[in-house]
Order: structure tokens, then C-alpha cells, then sequence
């Protein structure tokens, strides 16, 4: 296959995105329509024909195309360049398929709102960027994928903008991202100054031979990691992700489940090397990894609307990731992120479409009993149910588990800590999960009849068919990563292979199945699947059996009064932020930067510049006096002044 | 055998003294006059300068000075008398409307 | 006796400046600038520029002078008033005229040795008389800016005929 064809993978989503941008107003919404999902399914061919290519006996480990360089000074250059590996292939797989998919939904349920043209052509935009994310082969051209979901995410976060907070929450989304920016910035420039390369297979062969671990590598790493939990919703920068739910569904789908937030834990896994080389690093990133997810899975279980719960599930299982890829174990970070992306992007899809058949209902407490009313979606939402609980043979269960195998085994005390945590993450998962399972679609009918528009009723087939594509995914997604204690051969493991452990010649090559031992693993399966269990008991005791009795338990003491309102108001993380971070920074941005500089610098400046004017014409007006004698005057002076220049100018007297 | 610095020296002190008069006075036909003045020690100047080299083309300046002088002289009180019809005054001091 | 003649001469020069500067009246003033320029064709001749003695005598205080006096007849001025005048001139103006005059006073004397000495009588260069001298280069080398003076007069004349008519 012809290299130079990896452009297009790209750029057909960005014409895309211009066609919809510049002409979309005046099309019919078929005519949008179409043109979104034909530059979206386009790439998806491109990638499948990858696949083939990439999986074919013989068939290279890598293609690579580059261009002339974009930026070349003395010691440093940077060409626009793709590479496509195993671990590109998976996430061009995610993005294209499952983004695909997210467009033909999107098609059905946007289609009575506003702005039809602007919503496809910004996610078109978004897939322009996120492709050039995954694809490119340098840090910089990463980046600029990076800046380029956020800002993707921003325009649709803010979609409905004549919304105050939808408005806010796009800003909102945007700056924190920022912060995470400026540290992954500080990362390049410490790696420019430090390898004078950009470039992944320059800077990781550099460090590799190099030897060194820690010191400036653990700086580096650490300020990846906080351009990381930017992205990707982490402590302590996740609090854009809950708000980000005032944009449309299929944009929570797309960019909030299934990719953009996935970003932070594809460039820690594209640096393993860097991080292999820092270990302390390495170390913080599980710990953020278990904090937030066992954090946000708690603050999930208070949670009224149907979309917040899912936003804080996201949060929780990206904690999964970082999890995974903090002690090492990447490729079950990455089969976590595939599979994941596969149930969220069901689960929101499935949302939206029970949000639609109520005429916009987002509060779980307004619904129940739709079981029978909207099957279809009731049935794949349960499967999504049901593989993020990680409840086997659905996928979630063996993504899950792979993680917290790989966590355990691990060594040190820490990371038994670690495995209790995400122990404890999975037994809530599955409780807040079917919590929402048994609110929304058993029960009593809390909902109003007279939902405005439409009435009650099932999708239409443009958004079920993806639901069921998504749903059978959910099921079978797993399968690839069977770990041998079950029989599987963990296919995905070896795929990852060549990326995460290259054969070095002259080493011996590693195999990770000869250091596990089958009946660990087995017996932790046994003790998530419990946990799981668990969770689901409670739900249904507290939910389905007596319902009322959660809110009953809520109030029944002091203590438990003070649990619920900590985490009905998210530990009040929101309002820590807004005291001691936002307004002080404001203060002091009012008084130095719009006060002292631009107040006093530069109008000050201006000011001066033009009293300064004003006064010199004021002295020199004094000369025009109309008067004859002082012009006298002043040409008498003249004229003596010329005659010392010209007397005691050029030639020195005598 | 005077020092031709002698002259000179009387050259600058009508002059200064066509100077003075220029800035001094208040009357505009006397401030005319103090430029004749002014003329004249130019004048005394390049004849002295003409006898020290030798060179005729001193005198000869002088013949043109005198020349645009009368020029002058004659514009100028042509203005003056306009001025007059005008302004109905010969004080300098009152010829003031172009003032700030 | 050279010195004698520049002496007198030049303190007469001298006072009549002085005196065109310090009286009231402007006809006054006049006839102290006519004795000046008397005074300084003799002055002049002494340096050896007779037909320039000549055409001072003529032209400056015969036709030029009596111009000025016809004018203050014409337009009655009568003596100066005191009136404000502008503090420049006497602030800047003193001082300017004070420095010019030390100035030049400054070098001409620094100089002295150079410049020599003044040959009374005589003549500038050769046998010829002077006139003689003055019109053979005017009329060859210097004809251009002659003829150019002729135009000049003719304009002044035509700009003073306009300026002073009647009605404008």
C-alpha cells in the first residue's frame, strides 16, 4: 500500500470540516449529512485497508511518510510525518470506527436542532485533529492534534451557545486543558534543549542509549503526565469533564468517552520509553490513576442526571488506564481504552436516545419503567450495563481485569494498596452503573406522559442501528485479550507486542505469559467478579426491591447525612478551586496585568506620547507670538549660534 | 598703515549696532533703516577683504549688494505704506495679527 | 595720517549709529544713517574702492536715503510711543547681538598678524584706475549676474508700483 495514502487518512475529515463550514448554512441536511459521513467513512475504509496490510503474513511492522521539513533551523528540525504501528492501528481503529458510527447516530438526533451544518463540520474538525493526533511522529505535531481537540471540544461543548452554561462550561474546558498544555509544552522545550529533537524515533533511541535514569527524564515525564491529566480528566484537572456534558450527546459520545480524553493515555503510552526511564514517574502516574478512579466513582453514586453519572464513570475508568499504564503494564492500559471506548460510547449513545424519547429528560429521578416502552435501547444499554461492570464474558471484564492482574503481581506494598482501590473502583462501578440500570428502566413510570415534540417512543433506526453495533462490540470486544489462564491466547497482548517490547537484538526477547502464573490470575478474576456481584446486589436491593430506601438511608444518621452531601457536591473540589486558585488570580490579574501594564504601560505610553506632543507644540506655539521684535530676536540669537557652529565647527582655532 | 583688522572690528561694531537698533526700536520705517546699517558694515567688510587680496571681485560684490539694497529698500516702503493704509500705524508691536 | 583719516571717520561712523539708535523721532534717525554712509565712502576710498566711494555718495545716501525720507514725510511718523514690545527681544535678542559683535571682534583680532596692513591710495591691482579695473571684470567675467540685476530692478520697480496703489 502506497505510504503517501496515510495523508489522506486526515485530511478527508478536514475537507470535510470546510465543506460543511463554508457551504453548509445553504444545504439541505441531507446534503450535510452526507458529506460528514462520507469524509468520515472514507478514512475508516483507508484504516481497514490498513489493517489488512499491517496484519498480512510479511507484512511491515510500520509504514512511515514524511514531508519536507515544516520547521528547520540550525539544530533543530521538524517534518510533518506519520507513522502507523500496532498501537496507532488500534486507536486509528477506535477513532475512525467508532467516530463513524457516532456521525450516522448524530445524523437522527440532531436533526431537529439548530446549527445542523455547524455541529457536523465541527465534528469533522474534531476528527481532522484527533487523526493527526494519533498518526503523527513527533511531539510537535502531537500537539498540535492536542490544542486541536481542545479546541474541537470547546466549539461543541459550547454548541448551544445562547446558553449561559454551556458557554461557561466550554470555557471552562478549554482553560484547564491549557494548564495541562503549559506542562507538556515545558516537557518539549526540555526535550529539544536536552535531545535537539522532536521527534519519537530520535528521542526515544537517544534515551534508550543513553543509559540515565531519572533526574531530568523524571521532570519531563512528570510534566507530560500533567499535560496528561488535562486531557484526560484526572486528578486534579478533571474538573472540566462533568460540566462538558452541556454539549449534545453524541459529542459526551465522541469526544468525552470514546477519544479526545483517551489522548492523555496514548502519549503515555507512546513515551513508555521515556517513562521506562523514570520510574518515579511511572509511580505517580498509578497513583493518580486509583486516586481519581476510586474519587470520581464515589461522587458517582450520588448523581441525579443520567449523563453526569456517565461523565464521572469516564473519569473513573480513565483512572483505570493511567492505572495500567503506571506499572507498565500498557498494553492492558491500551485493550482497556479499546473496550472502553466501545461500552461508554453505547452507554451515551443509548443515554441520548432514552434523553430523546423523553423530550429532553436528563434526571434520572424523572424516569423509570421504560423497560418496555423503548427496547431496543433498553437491551444494548443493558449489554453496556453490563461489560462496564466488568461482568464476564462482556468486555470489560477482561480489560478490567488484565489491569488490576498486572497491578497486583507487580510487587511492593503499594500496589497491593493500588489493587484494593481499584478493587474497591469496580465493586462501585458496578453498583452506581446498575443503579442507573434499574432508575431508568424499571420501576414505576415517574415521567410525565406528555413529553413535549415527539411523545414517547423508540428511535428511529439511523440511531438504533449504531446502538446494536456498539452493543455486539461490547460483547465480543474482549475476546481478543483472553489471557491464557482462561484458555485465550491474548491476542491483543501480542499485537501490542512490537511496540511496547521490541526485539533488540543481541537481548533476549521478553515474555510476560511465563511470568504469570494461571492460578493468580485466576483467583483475582474470581474475587472482581465478586466485587461486581456485590455491587450489583445492592443496587438491586436499594433500587429495584425497596425502592426509597437509599434516600431513607441517606438521612438515617449524622454521618451518613454529611457522606451524602460530600459527595453530592464533589467534595466541594469546585468551590476549593474557585476560592483558592481563580479568584486570587483574577485579583492579581486586575491589579498587575490590567492595572500596572496595561493601564500604566501601555496606555500609559500612549498617554505620554501624546502629552509629550501636545507640550513641545504648546513651547513651540510660544515662538509664533505674531510679534515682529521677539522674531528679531530669536534671529539674532540664530545667527549667533551659526556663527560659533561655523567659527569653532570644523577647523579648531589656531 | 592701519591694520586691516581695524576695519573689520568698525565692520562688527555697526553691525551689532544695526542689531541693536533692529531689535530696539519700535518704529518699522527705523527698523528698516537699521538693516541698511546692517548692509553697510557688510559692505566695509568685503571692500576691506578686496584691498587685502588684491582681488577686485570684493568690490564688485559690493556693487551688487548696493544694488539689491535699493531693490530692497524700494519693496519694503512699498509695503510699509500698505501697511499703513491698513493698519494706520507704524508701531511694530501692533502688527501683531498673526499672533498665536 | 591714514590713521588720522580712519580715526575720524570711524568715530564719526560710530556716533551716527548711535545716534540712529538712541533718538526718538525717525527722520532724526535718517539723517544720522546718511552721515554714516558719508563717512563710510570716505572710509572706502581709503581703501583704495573710488568708484564704490563714488556710488555710496550717489546711490546709497542720494537716492536710497532720500527714498526713506520721502516716505516719512509722506506717511507723517511722528515720534516712537513707548509701547510693550516683546520680552524676546530683550531677553534673547541682547544677548545675541552682544555675542555676535564679541564674536566677530574675537576673530578678526586673533587674526591680525595676517591680515596685514592697508596701502593708502593704493590702487588694487594694476596701473589701471579702478573703475577701469571694476568694469572690465563686470562686463566679461561677471556679465551673467549684471544683466540678472537689471531684471531684478525692473521687478522691484513693477512689485512697488503695485504695492503702492490706491486701491488693491
Amino acid at each position: 500500500m502506497n505510504p503517501q495514502l496515510l495523508w489522506l487518512i486526515p485530511t478527508l475529515p478536514f475537507a470535510g470540516f470546510l465543506l460543511n463550514g463554508t457551504l453548509g448554512r445553504r444545504l439541505p441536511r441531507a446534503a450535510v449529512a452526507t458529506v460528514a459521513l462520507l469524509f468520515t467513512l472514507a478514512p475508516a475504509l483507508l484504516v481497514a485497508k490498513l489493517w489488512s496490510v499491517l496484519q498480512s503474513v510479511g507484512g511491515p511492522l510500520a509504514l512511515s511518510v514524511a514531508s519536507r521539513p515544516w520547521i528547520a533551523v540550525s539544530g533543530f528540525s521538524v517534518n510533518f510525518a506519520f507513522t502507523v504501528d500496532h498501537l496507532t492501528l488500534i486507536m486509528l481503529g477506535v477513532v475512525t470506527g467508532v467516530g463513524f458510527l457516532i456521525h450516522i447516530y448524530s445524523v437522527g438526533y440532531m436533526a431537529h436542532e439548530e446549527g445542523y451544518w455547524r455541529f457536523f463540520a465541527y465534528l469533522n474538525l474534531f476528527m481532522f485533529f484527533m487523526l493527526v493526533l494519533v498518526l503523527s511522529s513527533s511531539f510537535l505535531l502531537l500537539f498540535v492534534g492536542w490544542e486541536g481537540v481542545g479546541l474541537a471540544s470547546y466549539l461543541l461543548i459550547g454548541f448551544y451557545f445562547t446558553k449561559d452554561s454551556a458557554a461557561n462550561a466550554g470555557k471552562k474546558a478549554f482553560i484547564v486543558n491549557r494548564i495541562g498544555d503549559f506542562g507538556f509544552l515545558l516537557a518539549m522545550f526540555l526535550l529539544v534543549q536536552h535531545y535537539g529533537s522532536l521527534s519519537f524515533d530520535s528521542v526515544f533511541s537517544q534515551i534508550s542509549a543513553s543509559h540515565i535514569d531519572g533526574g531530568i527524564l523524571t521532570g519531563i515525564a512528570l510534566l507530560l503526565v500533567l499535560g496528561a491529566t488535562g486531557k484526560s480528566a484526572q486528578i486534579p484537572l478533571y474538573i472540566w469533564l462533568p460540566d462538558a456534558m452541556e454539549g449534545p450527546t453524541p459529542v459526551s459520545a465522541l469526544i468525552h468517552a470514546a477519544t479526545m480524553v483517551t489522548a492523555g493515555v496514548y502519549m503515555i503510552a507512546r513515551c513508555h520509553v521515556l517513562f521506562h526511564h523514570a520510574p518515579a514517574a511511572l509511580t505517580v502516574v498509578a497513583c493518580i490513576g486509583a486516586a481519581t478512579a476510586l474519587f470520581a466513582a464515589t461522587v458517582g453514586v450520588v448523581q441525579q442526571d443520567i449523563k453526569r453519572v456517565l461523565a464521572y464513570s469516564t473519569i473513573s475508568q480513565l483512572g483505570y488506564m493511567f492505572l495500567a499504564c503506571g506499572v507498565g503494564a500498557y498494553s492492558a492500559g491500551i485493550f482497556h481504552l479499546m473496550t472502553h471506548a466501545f461500552f461508554k460510547a453505547l452507554l451515551f449513545l443509548a443515554a441520548g436516545s432514552v434523553i430523546h424519547a423523553l423530550g429532553g429528560e436528563q434526571d434520572m429521578r424523572k424516569m423509570g419503567g421504560l423497560r418496555t416502552r423503548i427496547p431496543i435501547t433498553f437491551w444494548t444499554m443493558t449489554a453496556g450495563v453490563f461489560a462496564i461492570a466488568g461482568i464476564p464474558p462482556f468486555a470489560g471484564f477482561f480489560s478490567k481485569d488484565e489491569i488490576l492482574f498486572q497491578v497486583f503481581t507487580h510487587g511492593g506494598a503499594l500496589y497491593i494498596l493500588l489493587w484494593l482501590v481499584g478493587l474497591a473502583t469496580a465493586g462501585l462501578t458496578s453498583f452506581y452503573m446498575f443503579r442507573l440500570w434499574f432508575k431508568t428502566f424499571f420501576g414505576e413510570a415517574r415521567f410525565s406522559e406528555d413529553a413535549q415534540n415527539h411523545g414517547l417512543h423508540e428511535s428511529p433506526p439511523v440511531m438504533t442501528f449504531p446502538l446494536v453495533v456498539l452493543a455486539i462490540l461490547s460483547v465480543i470486544g474482549g475476546w481478543v485479550g483472553v489471557p491464557f489462564a482462561f484458555g485465550g491466547q491474548n491476542e491483543i497482548e501480542h499485537f501490542l507486542r512490537p511496540v511496547f517490547h521490541p526485539i533488540v537484538p543481541g537481548q533476549a526477547p521478553f515474555y510476560p505469559e511465563f511470568v504469570s502464573s494461571g492460578s493468580t490470575e485466576f483467583l483475582l478474576a474470581l474475587v472482581s467478579v465478586l466485587a461486581a456481584a456485590a455491587g450489583f446486589y445492592f443496587a438491586w436491593l436499594l433500587y429495584y426491591r425497596k425502592p426509597g430506601e437509599s434516600t431513607r438511608l441517606a438521612n438515617s444518621s449524622n454521618a451518613a447525612r454529611f457522606a451524602y452531601r460530600l459527595l453530592d457536591h464533589k467534595y466541594w473540589v469546585d468551590e476549593i478551586y474557585q476560592r483558592g486558585i481563580v479568584t486570587p488570580l483574577l485579583a492579581i490579574s486586575r491589579v498587575l496585568l490590567n492595572g500596572l501594564v496595561d493601564g500604566g504601560m501601555v496606555q500609559g505610553s500612549a498617554w505620554a506620547l501624546t502629552e509629550g506632543t501636545g507640550g513641545l507644540g504648546w513651547l513651540v506655539r510660544r515662538i509664533q507670538s505674531g510679534n515682529i521684535r521677539s522674531y528679531a530676536g530669536w534671529l539674532a540669537l540664530g545667527a549667533a549660534c551659526v556663527i560659533v557652529i561655523v567659527l569653532f565647527g570644523h577647523h579648531p582655532l589656531h | 598703515m592701519v591694520p586691516i583688522a581695524y576695519y573689520l572690528v568698525l565692520a562688527a561694531i555697526l553691525f551689532s549696532i544695526g542689531v541693536a537698533a533692529f531689535l530696539i526700536k519700535r518704529n518699522i520705517i527705523t527698523i528698516f533703516m537699521s538693516i541698511e546699517l546692517m548692509l553697510n558694515a557688510v559692505n566695509l567688510t568685503f571692500v576691506a577683504f578686496a584691498h587685502m587680496w588684491h582681488q577686485v571681485s570684493g568690490q564688485i560684490f559690493v556693487f551688487f549688494v548696493m544694488v539689491v539694497a535699493a531693490a530692497e529698500a524700494a519693496i519694503g516702503l512699498a509695503i510699509i505704506i500698505a501697511l499703513f493704509r491698513v493698519r494706520q500705524t507704524l508701531n511694530v508691536d501692533q502688527v501683531n495679527l498673526l499672533k498665536n | 595720517m591714514q590713521i588720522a583719516l580712519f580715526t575720524i571717520f570711524g568715530l564719526l561712523a560710530v556716533a551716527g549709529a548711535l545716534n540712529l539708535l538712541l533718538q526718538r523721532h525717525p527722520i532724526h534717525s535718517a539723517l544720522s544713517l546718511i552721515v554714516v554712509m558719508m563717512s563710510l565712502a570716505v572710509l572706502y576710498w581709503s581703501l583704495g574702492a573710488e568708484f564704490l566711494a563714488a556710488a555710496q555718495v550717489i546711490v546709497y545716501s542720494g537716492a536710497i536715503m532720500v527714498l526713506f525720507v520721502f516716505v516719512i514725510m509722506l506717511l507723517n511718523a511722528g515720534e516712537e510711543e513707548r509701547t510693550r514690545g516683546s520680552r524676546v527681544a530683550a531677553i534673547a535678542g541682547f544677548p545675541g547681538a552682544a555675542a555676535i559683535f564679541c564674536l566677530l571682534s574675537f576673530v578678526f583680532l586673533s587674526e591680525r598678524r595676517q591680515l596685514g596692513f592697508t596701502r593708502l591710495g593704493e590702487s588694487v591691482s594694476t596701473a589701471f584706475s579702478n573703475i577701469a579695473e571694476v568694469s572690465h571684470t563686470l562686463f566679461t567675467s561677471l556679465l551673467l549676474p549684471f544683466e540678472v540685476t537689471s531684471i531684478l530692478i525692473l521687478v522691484a520697480i513693477l512689485g512697488a508700483v503695485v504695492l503702492a496703489r490706491k486701491e488693491l
